[in-house]
Formats: structure tokens, C-alpha cells, sequence
């Protein structure tokens, strides 16, 4: 019970945490995008890392949000 | 080897092909439909471990992985300018197991020490550019001996108005058909042989939610959210547990599960040559397993084309509900399994990448746009270990 209440209040924290980053978002204008768009700061998973993910997905409980795939495939060994 | 240079070379010609195609330099946005990008992504798996889940969580894990996925990007504009994309995909992984060869305990090298899988898939989408929306459908399949898999999924996607902020929200279905490959002894006259299993239904249905958000110049956020549930055969047929009595049984899980991980990622561009690439996950499913995945990356810029990029990923799991090591279930138990993939565990992984890009062609081929190597070691606190080296050519 009280492992759920904590979980509760660092929910709660991110939460903030978060409304107080989007508010302090400003407006970048595209050509100020040079940074923002470079081929490292992507935001998805990489072409690179698809085995990665794949692998970690059939060895590995958690599977999920990272863009890739959910389900499909056997994975069986 | 040869079958790489092969595929390299078809993406040379057609992109050879491709050039004679004319450059949009005044706003101009030809309609003819031509190859926006081609990828060529290898890779090279092993691992060792001795729970394997074949034989009950005790044996060899020992397996290796090549895998090779061919990708090209097309793209074309319509009459009312909207912007369609076809990623057409197709993949090939070999791989051969110690585990899969102890279906059958007396052979020392049977039919499933090996298998091929081949997974192609198809997704369209037209994104509006004025409105900022984009639309999108995909199909795609994976066919191995003892499974076979069909998706689909349809995804949408609006960016806020200052093109800043990015909500997308995508739904994939996947029905699948897992053969009932029981473990030699196990088997009676109605189990089947050759190629004649009978085979169970597993199907899966994931909803997912993201949104990314430009907070300034150098800072990118975004926050995901998925549900995903499945339903039907969710066991292997092959998997055996062994019982505190010594009797052995095929693994049996129920038969629904349901999965919800939530996860946040921020990229941050720290002076002039380096980024900071992070990530951190939370999952929880109703089988029992709570696992929270965090990663950081640090690409950096050793010239404008060439960067090195160290990484480390941390991952943490609780047990499943359901398994037990060799030998720890009895008849009491409802549902069982020795998978270790389930049991509780931390794991590493960490290694680096390196990235060559330059506009006028690495080593000196025209259209190879970008070359990408990256290795990595995985270990695993139950004596397993991993190692993956991953080549991506891409020509543009």
C-alpha cells in the first residue's frame, strides 16, 4: 500500500514537472532548427537499433513504447 | 558476404536511375513518384546462457542471429500537393539454436537446431503540409517453420501550428499462428509430424500515443504511452517444465495478457559537438512483471560528418507470477513456466557507434549518404550474455 502511494506521488511530481516544462517552452522559428534537426537528435529508435530492439524484446519481459513492434514474430528461442 | 555487395550494388543502379530525376530548387514539388532513401541494415547476434527454456531452465542458450533488412523510401506529391510516402520492407534473419535442437533430447543435430525468418512489410502515408496531419496504413507479415504472423496498423499524426509540437497516436493489429510443436516425449499419434502441426491462435492488439514537443533550440521532449493486449496461445509449445516430482510438462501460461509500458525521452544538444540522447521506460503487465528500462547515448561530433557514439542502457525486471527455476513447480500450480526471459533480473548493455555522413557520398560513392557501425554487449545477472554488431548503409 504504501509502495502504491509513492508511485501515486512521483506520478503526480512528473506530472508537474512536465506541465512546468511545456510552459516554459519557447517558439523556435524553422530556420533556428539546425540543431534541433540533425541526424542525431531523431527522437524515434534508429534504423541501427532495430536488432537491438528486436533481441531485447525476445529476452526481456517489457516490450513496448519505443516505437517499434508489438507483437509479431516468435521469439521463441 | 556476397549477397550484401549484391544488394549494394541493385541500390547503387537504381538510385543511378533515380538521379536522373529533376531537383526541386524553386518550391517546385515534382509529382513523379522517386526514391526518397534506401537502407541496408546487417546484423550479427550471438548469445550463451545455460537456462534455456526448452529444456526446463537448465541447458545451453547458446544461439546466433544474421539479419538483414532491405528498406526504400519512395515518395511522390499528388495534384493537391499532399506528400505520399511508401516504405516498403524486407527482412531475412537466419538463425541457429542449441535450445530449438533439444526439442528432440536424443538428436544431436535435428530439423529445429535452424530456421529462417522473412518479415516483409508495407506502410503508406500522405501528410497534408498545410493542414500539418498526416494519415497512414501498414501491412506487414513474419513467417518462420512453427509460426506465422499478419499485421496491420493505421496511424495519424497533426503537429501543433508553429510545427513545434507533435501528437501521434497509431494502432497495430497482429494475428498470429504458433504450431503445437510438443517436446519429443511429450508427443502422442495425434501430435503431428513433418510439417503437419496443429497449430493455436495468438493474437495482439497495441494502442500507442505519443507526443513530441520542441522545447527550445536544443532541447527535444517527447512522451509515449501504449496499451497492449493479447489474447489466445501464449505459451511455446516446446518450453518444458520439470516438477518437484520429477515429471515433465509443456509450459502452460494463461491465455490473456495485458501489457502497459510508458515512456519519456529527451534529446539535448550540448554545445557544438555533443548530444545528449536519454531515455527512460516504466512497464507493468497483469502477469506480474514491473520493469523500468533507462538508456543514455552521447553522440559526439569529431568532425561535421564523423561521430562516435558511446552508450549504456540499464534494465530491471520483477519476476512473472508465473515462473519457477527447474524443478520448483508442483501440481498445485495453475500456470507455469522455467523461461527465464520471465524470471527476475537486471541487465547491461553498453558499447558504441560511429557514423560517417557526408552530402557528396562516403568513400567516395556518390549516393552512399551515410555509414553506420555500431556494436554492443548485453549482460544478464543469470550468466547470460549477448553481443550484436550492426552495420546500416544508407544511400540517398
Amino acid at each position: 500500500m504504501i509502495k502504491l502511494k509513492r508511485q501515486h506521488c512521483m506520478i503526480i511530481t512528473v506530472m508537474v514537472g512536465i506541465l512546468f516544462f511545456l510552459e516554459s517552452c519557447t517558439a523556435v522559428k524553422e530556420y533556428q532548427k539546425n540543431k534541433i534537426n540533425d541526424g542525431e537528435m531523431v527522437m524515434g529508435r534508429r534504423k541501427i537499433e532495430k536488432s537491438e530492439m528486436s533481441f531485447q524484446t525476445y529476452r526481456e519481459g517489457a516490450s513496448g513504447a519505443n516505437g517499434g513492434k508489438t507483437g509479431g514474430g516468435c521469439g521463441c528461442n | 558476404m556476397k549477397k550484401i555487395l549484391f544488394t549494394a550494388a541493385t541500390m547503387f543502379a537504381l538510385l543511378q536511375l533515380h538521379a536522373q530525376s529533376p531537383v526541386d530548387s524553386s518550391g517546385f514539388k515534382s509529382r513523379k513518384l522517386k526514391v526518397e532513401e534506401i537502407n541496408l541494415v546487417s546484423s550479427y547476434y550471438t548469445q550463451d546462457g545455460n537456462n534455456a527454456a526448452v529444456t526446463g531452465g537448465i541447458g545451453s542458450e547458446k544461439l546466433t542471429d544474421i539479419s538483414n533488412v532491405f528498406d526504400i523510401k519512395l515518395i511522390k506529391y499528388d495534384k493537391k500537393l499532399n506528400k505520399h510516402s511508401f516504405d516498403i520492407e524486407l527482412g531475412i534473419d537466419h538463425y541457429t539454436s542449441a535450445s530449438s535442437d533439444r526439442i528432440d533430447l536424443k538428436a544431436n543435430s535435428s530439423a529445429s537446431h535452424s530456421d529462417t525468418r522473412i518479415y516483409p512489410s508495407v506502410n503508406w502515408t500522405v501528410e497534408n503540409e498545410k493542414k500539418r496531419h498526416t494519415v497512414g496504413i501498414g501491412l506487414s507479415s513474419s513467417t518462420e517453420f512453427d509460426y506465422q504472423s499478419y499485421g496491420a496498423n493505421v496511424n495519424f499524426a497533426q503537429k501543433t501550428k508553429d510545427k513545434n509540437g507533435e501528437f501521434t497516436a497509431k494502432i497495430q493489429a497482429y494475428l498470429d499462428k504458433v504450431s503445437i510443436i510438443l517436446p519429443i516425449e511429450l508427443r502422442t499419434s495425434t501430435s503431428g509430424s513433418g510439417r503437419n502441426y496443429p497449430t493455436a491462435s495468438r493474437n495482439t492488439i497495441a494502442a500507442s500515443i505519443s507526443y513530441s514537443q520542441i522545447v527550445n533550440e536544443r532541447l527535444n521532449v517527447m512522451f509515449i504511452a501504449d496499451a497492449i493486449k493479447q489474447d489466445g496461445y501464449l505459451s511455446l509449445p516446446f518450453h518444458r517444465v520439470y516438477f518437484t516430482d520429477g515429471t515433465v510438462h509443456q509450459e502452460n501460461l494463461p491465455s490473456s495478457r495485458f501489457k502497459v509500458p510508458l515512456a519519456f525521452r529527451a534529446n539535448y544538444f550540448a554545445g557544438d559537438k555533443v548530444i545528449i540522447r536519454t531515455d527512460y521506460r516504466f512497464y507493468k503487465d497483469d502477469w506480474g512483471i514491473i520493469a523500468h528500462t533507462a538508456n543514455i547515448e552521447l553522440p559526439v561530433k569529431i568532425t561535421p560528418f564523423l561521430s562516435v557514439s558511446p552508450f549504456y542502457r540499464f534494465y530491471t525486471q520483477t519476476a512473472s507470477n508465473y515462473f519457477a527455476p527447474y524443478k520448483m513447480h508442483n501440481a498445485q500450480n495453475q500456470f507455469y513456466t522455467s523461461n527465464y526471459d520471465l524470471s527476475h533480473f537486471n541487465t547491461h548493455f553498453f558499447g558504441a557507434g560511429f557514423r560517417l555522413s557526408t552530402p557528396t557520398g562516403v568513400f567516395k560513392i556518390k549516393h552512399l549518404n551515410m555509414f553506420e557501425l555500431r556494436y554492443g554487449h548485453y549482460y544478464r545477472n543469470t550468466a547470460f550474455n549477448a553481443n550484436i554488431i550492426s552495420m546500416n548503409l544508407r544511400f540517398k
